[in-house]
């Protein structure tokens, strides 16, 4: 343990990261491997301690490739084999159900697990420490510590003062104060940031297998669309974990104060949506959480380095929402493990300076995190415009009533049936055209 | 159906002395938005009936929804709870 004189006087760290989430202590665990004196911060009790995620760590085989079937030691949930997106109006929900034993879904290293934070995050610190690096919990950050206008180490708060280090690596989440101090991120906007709220119903394991058509480990992912947030952008989702359910609504902050909707009332209507309260049914409220969300990726990303410092993860709004995925957790390791091995490199040449830094973009690329959100920019302000939030579920869900009702009138065919639901929500043609163009820049190509 | 009482009993809250959220009434007297009424999950907001705002940290979950919520400018001094304070979550 170190004490506070020495650290000021004499410890002098190589990297110094701020944050112990998942792009902390990825970037912890490879710095401190490449045999480099590290010091990570984090100003929970415990890693994880202040952390909240929906919780499907998709793309979990990056880790694998860090600590091989490490499924096998860490605290995950279940492996998410089966998906569930559906749009839902007030009273009915459409969905498309996949479900997949095709390889690397139900068997190793799986696509995906479901996993609750304050497990999860303590653990993956834990393999950061056993590679050498220094963790220091209840600690927070205040500022980055400057001279000649470079990043030289952090100002911490109470007895520790300053700590120095080469390469300071921000990974301090949504709300990443650190960027700001640096200059590198400017402040946010309400349309820009999603507030999540969740609940973790605890629920008898044989149950879960049971009411979700699962067998033994497998977990599934429900993601919901439309009516449950009202007119509030954003959405609802549901997560089986072991012998619990993650339950959440996530709602656009600029839109919740719009609409004036408490997101903790959204909360209760979803679970007593007809599509969702079978689901919930009979579980036990074991914790309720709250929690932002960077949602507009490439448009919000800060500049990425200074002269001795880097930004990763949910820091540099590296959070993928698209309407048919929310992944954060893996972007956020990727760039955490990309912001190390730049830091590796600087440590190696011993030259901290935004020139080398800037590296960082290089391994970036070569992880796929900077390719995807710009493949992927026009995703976020088209999933979060009014008719597709709001306008088409509805629509779908109607045009589905219409055509699975049998009432004893004579049947209609699909294309009239569709035209008596684009005519009562009033759909315009050229809207329809227009988000069908946005969509598919969005996606298709 | 859970309450939001309820909810707020299940999370864990080491407060702090000092406060690390601070509202300036004077300024939320000429709101007219409100924002942070309504969107704060904790539901820490309440408005009085002298058009004040009455704001009590010691729930609070650091989330930071209020101070992007709200409009008007040096109405929340808003930061950290010192380490180890404020909330801890264990399953989420
Ligand atoms: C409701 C919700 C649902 C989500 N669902 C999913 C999902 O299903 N799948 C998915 O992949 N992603 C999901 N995400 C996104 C995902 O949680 C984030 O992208 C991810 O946690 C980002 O990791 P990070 O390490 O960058 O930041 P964080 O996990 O936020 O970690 C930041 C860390 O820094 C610490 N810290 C902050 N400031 C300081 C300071 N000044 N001093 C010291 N320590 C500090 C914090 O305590 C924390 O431990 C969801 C998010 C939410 C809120
Ligand atoms: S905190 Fe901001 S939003 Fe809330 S009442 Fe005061 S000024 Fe208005
Ligand atoms: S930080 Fe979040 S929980 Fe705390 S007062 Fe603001 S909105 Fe409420």
């Amino acid at each position: 343990m170190m004490t506070s004189n020495a650290t000021q006087d004499t410890e002098h760290f190589d990297v110094i990261v701020i944050g112990a989430g998942p792009a902390g202590n990825a970037a912890a665990l490879i710095t401190a491997r490449a045999g480099l004196k590290v010091l990570l911060l984090e100003r929970g009790e415990y890693p994880g301690a202040k952390n909240v995620s929906g919780g499907v760590f998709y793309g979990s085989r990056i880790l694998h490739e860090l600590i091989p079937n490490w499924w096998e030691q860490a605290p995950v949930e279940r492996y998410i084999c089966r998906r569930d997106i559906a749009l839902m109006s007030a009273t009915t929900a459409v969905s498309l159900d996949f479900r997949s034993t095709a390889t690397g879904y139900a068997d190793p290293p799986y696509n995906g697990f479901s996993v609750l934070r304050p497990k999860f995050d303590r653990w993956f610190a834990a393999q950061a420490e056993a590679s050498g690096a220094f963790l220091l919990n209840s600690c927070v950050v205040d500022d980055v510590l400057r001279e000649n206008g470079r990043v030289v180490g952090v100002k911490v708060r109470r007895e520790l003062g300053e700590v120095r280090g080469n390469v300071v690596i921000a990974c301090d989440g949504s709300n990443s104060f650190m960027a700001k101090k640096a200059g590198l991120q400017r402040e946010f906007d309400g349309h820009e940031i999603a507030l999540g709220v969740k609940e973790v119903l605890g629920l008898d394991e044989h149950l879960i297998r049971e009411r979700f058509q699962l067998s033994g480990n497998e977990g599934m992912a429900f993601e919901y669309l439309g009516a449950i947030t009202e007119n509030v952008h954003g959405g609802g989702f549901l997560y089986t974990n072991r012998d619990s359910l993650s339950v959440g609504v996530i709602g656009q902050i600029s839109s919740l104060v719009e609409h004036k909707k408490r997101p903790y009332e959204l909360l209760e209507q979803f679970k007593a949506h007809p599509a969702v309260a079978p689901l919930v049914r009979g579980a036990t409220l074991r914790e309720y959480s709250a929690h932002t969300i960077p949602e507009m990726g490439w448009h919000m990303r800060p500049k990425l380095y200074a002269d001795g410092m880097l930004v990763a993860g949910d820091a540099a709004a590296f959070c993928f929402n698209s309407g048919l995925y929310l992944e954060g957790m893996n972007y956020a390791m990727q760039s955490g493990l990309a912001a190390g091995e730049t830091a590796i490199e600087a440590c190696r040449q011993g030259d901290f300076s935004k020139g080398t830094l800037s590296r960082y973009e290089h391994y970036l690329k070569q992880r796929h995190v900077s390719e995807d959100f710009q493949r992927f920019r026009f995703a976020p302000p088209f999933v979060n415009g009014e008719r597709l939030q709001n306008l088409y579920p509805d629509f779908v869900a109607h045009a589905a009533e219409n055509l699975f009702r049998v009432d004893g009138n004579r049947k209609q065919k699909i294309l009239p049936l569709a035209m008596k639901s684009v005519r009562r929500f009033r759909i315009r043609p050229h809207h329809l055209l227009r988000d069908f163009y946005h969509a598919a820049r969005a996606y298709l190509w | 159906m859970t309450t939001h009482e309820e909810k707020m009993r299940t999370a864990r809250f080491k407060v702090d002395d000092k406060p690390h959220i601070v509202v300036d009434a004077g300024i939320c007297k000429d709101c007219a938005v409100r924002a942070c009424v309504y969107v704060c999950p904790a539901n820490l907001f309440v408005p009085l009936d002298d058009g004040g705002i009455l704001f009590n940290y010691e729930q609070c979950f650091e989330c930071g929804t209020c101070y992007i919520a709200c409009n008007q400018e040096g109405a929340i001094q808003w930061s950290y709870p010192t380490g180890g304070f404020g909330v801890t979550y264990r399953e989420s």
